[in-house]
């Protein structure tokens, strides 16, 4: 087995096995948070000396979660609440939930009846980032959210110890982004399957270990040659899931170039700023985020973000991975179609559902998209 | 010679039309025009002489008019999901397409939005300041995850935690500098305390008249709630809607003396309706219930619109703002509704799974399971839409008032 499938080996291991990841952090002692989508102030859980692992969903047949939530939820929701109904989230000692949209309200609500054994975190960032209040305002959210984790921990987490994880955090961050660039200058170098493979792995993983697997990773993929002749494309949406579905656009030599996707990119595009304070730089990273179908973007930036990433990575096309149900990215699609037919960039609108595995449907309409973006 | 009255159907009626005839009116005038959300603060619009239009009342009274599947078809064109809102799609779609709507809105010069009900407004003004190519201006109140409470006596909220008033009040003065950079004058403070003088007398006037309801017999019918409201979106800083609900408050007053009741049926039952009204099916989901002598007594509509502060005191107005009921967390929520259900003297409640509002729809099986457990009332939930009429069934909403007419009723027997 060569190196880069050692790496891919034990990225692909932690993200397909997260209940044991969980366990065996339980066993050693760790107490472990939920961090649900989209954003969170993690920096905190880590500061705490609790580990932090991502709920977004998954594959399930719903039946337990109807108990909550009608059929026109989105299926991370969906996902999320049928594991909270079924007990998967038991060993967890708290989730952690932010409210910026209308379903995470309802199911921050809903986790505190679903997991009563769970102490359910929630927090609401502000919507106007921009402000100076809004800084002011997120500041007291996380000192709330702060004193809840404390209170789980068991200890007080200090200053220092935010600071340092905001560096870690940061540097795990800059690791991301460095790879996500070397992918998009040697397309196909890694198949799209495996590239959400190393960016998800870092929702399961302690940051410091997942940084030094991909920056490792990142070394050896720069080294190798590929002479790519396939076709490149951009992803937007909430995200790119199931495997199933990625793996076509592999199938048909679409190389992932570049994304926006919330459960990618937006994650560590967005560094946190220096300072000294830590609660306030984790408000300042807030006041930078942009361009985010769940944050104010009054001039609708994301729109004109995503073809200008499409041109920047000389992709070929925009595949728009339109979490079904989720209406802040329905909302934004009329402006993105009209951004990428500005720029000439063609768009492929999918409908992206966890829960069903429709790869035969996704076939037809990715082949019909390759056939329009020439050979 | 007896004098000459109005009653209070036709002054509701020439007020709407005033209304609209004033705000097509208004750019000739020299105002500025608004597009708002329905729960924002209105205050400092009138304060400028502002000319407010708001859509959520506009794509309404289009539905009820059963005129809401040419803009649906046309939201769909636009690109805009079938799964959005329906008030937003008929009202982006009627944004994006020429059309002899009558009453028309005039074109906004800016767009502004309070999230107190939903987070899709931001959304949907986003969408309508890139159509437009105007400012937009979000009056952001952050959801109220943790407990603040009720006061039982007053079925009302308490005021929600100082973080978000600070926050919303900081927004006010942005607010404020917004709104002299659009209309090129100063704020007049003086007149804001006018206008919240008569926003409150609104308010109270509201409050008075709709709490009617809760009377047994009610002298009220509470469905015409839905369209008494109208005034109390578009019109509450204004004396003449303060007028309006004095004068239903004095019909009402009259109704009792005389034994009477603007519901024209039995009252066998009163229920509680969760959730706006199915504006296509208004016409029927009435009759139905008129038929089985089922009532509305109590809904959260009486309480979400009695926005009552002391006049200048900035905390209580950023305070009742940001704590609207779609705003609170589930045991709030919950808790108010026990409350209503309480002091409405409800044997029922209806609660509407309304396919556009997911805020209300993804609470509202654990909380009518929680609400149920406190107070031991039946109830059923049927499918529909604010707006859409694909999204409504005849049939299912007349078996389901069936069923809790059938629980009311033994109930009411197994209490003889």
């Amino acid at each position: 087995m060569s190196r880069v499938d050692e790496l891919l080996k034990q990225m692909i291991d932690v993200t397909e096995n997260i209940g044991l990841v969980v366990s065996e952090k339980k066993r050693a002692g760790k107490k472990v948070v939920g961090v649900l989508p989209i954003y969170a102030p993690e920096e905190l859980v880590h500061a705490a000396g609790m580990f932090p692992v991502g709920c977004w969903g998954g594959a399930a047949d719903i039946s337990m979660a109807t108990k909550y939530l009608p059929p026109f939820a989105c299926s991370i929701m969906q996902s999320v609440m049928e594991y909270a109904e079924r007990g998967v989230y038991k060993d967890l000692d708290a989730l952690l939930v932010s409210t910026p949209c209308d379903t995470l309200k309802a199911i921050s609500q809903n986790l505190i009846y679903a997991c009563p054994d769970q102490k359910i975190i929630i927090l609401t960032y502000p919507q106007n980032n921009k402000m100076e209040a809004g800084v002011t305002f997120a500041k007291s959210e996380f000192a709330k959210v702060k004193a809840q984790l404390e209170a789980i921990a068991g200890t007080i987490i200090s200053d220092q110890a935010i600071n340092e994880s905001i560096e870690i955090y940061n540097d795990h961050r800059r690791a991301l982004m460095e790879f996500s660039e070397i992918i998009a200058n040697n397309p196909g170098v890694i198949s799209a399957v495996n590239r959400h493979y190393v960016i998800k792995s870092g929702f399961y993983m302690e940051k410091l270990e997942h940084t030094k697997l991909v920056r490792e990773l990142s070394e050896l993929l720069k080294e190798k040659t590929n002479n790519w002749t396939g076709k490149k494309i951009v992803f937007a949406g909430i995200m790119a899931e199931p495997n199933g579905l990625l793996e076509i656009f592999d199938e048909f030599q679409l190389a992932v170039v570049g994304d926006e996707l919330a459960q990618e990119s937006r994650q560590f595009r967005t560094l946190v700023p220096e300072g000294s304070d830590p609660l306030e730089r984790l408000a300042r990273q807030w006041q930078n985020r942009e361009a985010c179908s769940v944050i104010l973007d009054s001039e609708k930036k994301r729109a004109k973000h995503i073809a200008t990433l499409a041109k920047a990575k000389q992709a070929d096309g925009v595949v728009f991975c339109q979490m079904k149900f989720c209406d802040p990215e329905e909302f934004d699609y009329p402006s993105i179609k009209k951004a990428c037919e500005d720029a000439e960039i063609p768009l492929l609108h999918l409908e992206i559902d966890q829960l069903s595995d429709s790869a035969g449907q996704y076939r037809t309409r990715i082949q019909a998209f390759h056939e329009l973006l020439g050979n | 010679m007896s004098e000459r009255k109005i009653s209070s159907k036709l002054l509701l009626q020439k007020q709407q039309l005033d209304y609209y005839l004033d705000l097509n009116k208004a750019r000739y005038n020299g105002r500025k025009v608004a597009w708002a959300s329905s729960i924002v603060p209105q205050e400092f619009m009138e304060v400028m002489n502002i000319a407010v239009a708001y859509p959520e009342n506009h794509s309404a009274a289009i539905a009820a008019r059963k005129g809401a599947l040419p803009y649906i078809d046309q939201a769909e064109k636009m690109g805009y999901s079938s799964d959005i809102c329906s008030y937003a799609r008929i009202n982006l779609a009627y944004a994006g397409m020429k059309t002899n709507e009558m009453p028309p809105l005039p074109k906004p010069d800016f767009v502004v939005c309070t999230n107190n009900i939903c987070n899709v407004l931001i959304k949907w003004y986003e969408s309508l300041a890139q159509h437009y190519k105007v400012p937009f201006f979000l009056i952001d109140v952050p959801f109220n995850h943790e407990s603040c409470g009720i006061n039982e006596e007053t079925t009302t909220f308490n005021p929600v935690p100082q973080d978000r008033i600070d926050y919303v009040k900081a927004q006010f003065e942005e607010f404020i500098q917004f709104l002299e950079g659009i209309c090129g004058k100063k704020f007049d403070y003086e007149k804001f305390n006018e206008v919240m003088a008569i926003s409150n007398r609104t308010a109270k006037a509201w409050s008075k008249a709709m709490n009617y309801a809760s009377m047994a017999p009610t002298p009220l019918d509470g469905f015409n709630m839905f369209n008494y409201m109208a005034m109390m979106v578009c019109l509450r800083g204004k004396k003449e809607s303060a007028m309006l609900y004095e004068l239903i408050a004095a019909e009402m007053e009259e109704n009792i003396q005389e034994g009477k009741s603007q519901f024209p049926g039995e009252q066998k039952y009163r229920v509680m309706w969760d959730g706006i009204a199915c504006w296509p099916y208004l016409k029927h989901n009435y009759t139905n219930m008129l038929k089985n002598g089922v009532v509305i007594s109590g809904s959260t509509y009486p309480k979400a619109w009695e926005i009552v502060y002391e006049v200048g005191n900035m905390d209580e107005l950023a305070s009742i703002y940001a704590g609207i009921g779609n705003n609170r967390n589930l045991a709030d929520q919950r808790d108010i509704r026990a409350a209503i259900q309480r002091s409405c003297q409800c044997d029922g409640v209806i609660y509407h799974m309304n396919r556009s509002c997911k805020v209300m729809d993804f609470m509202q099986p654990e909380m009518r399971r929680q609400i149920s457990e406190i107070t031991k009332t039946p109830f059923v939930s049927f499918d529909g839409d604010q707006s859409d009429p694909k999204n409504f069934s005849e049939a299912q909403f007349e078996t389901r008032v069936d069923a809790l007419v059938e629980n009311m009723q033994g109930n009411k027997e197994g209490s003889v």
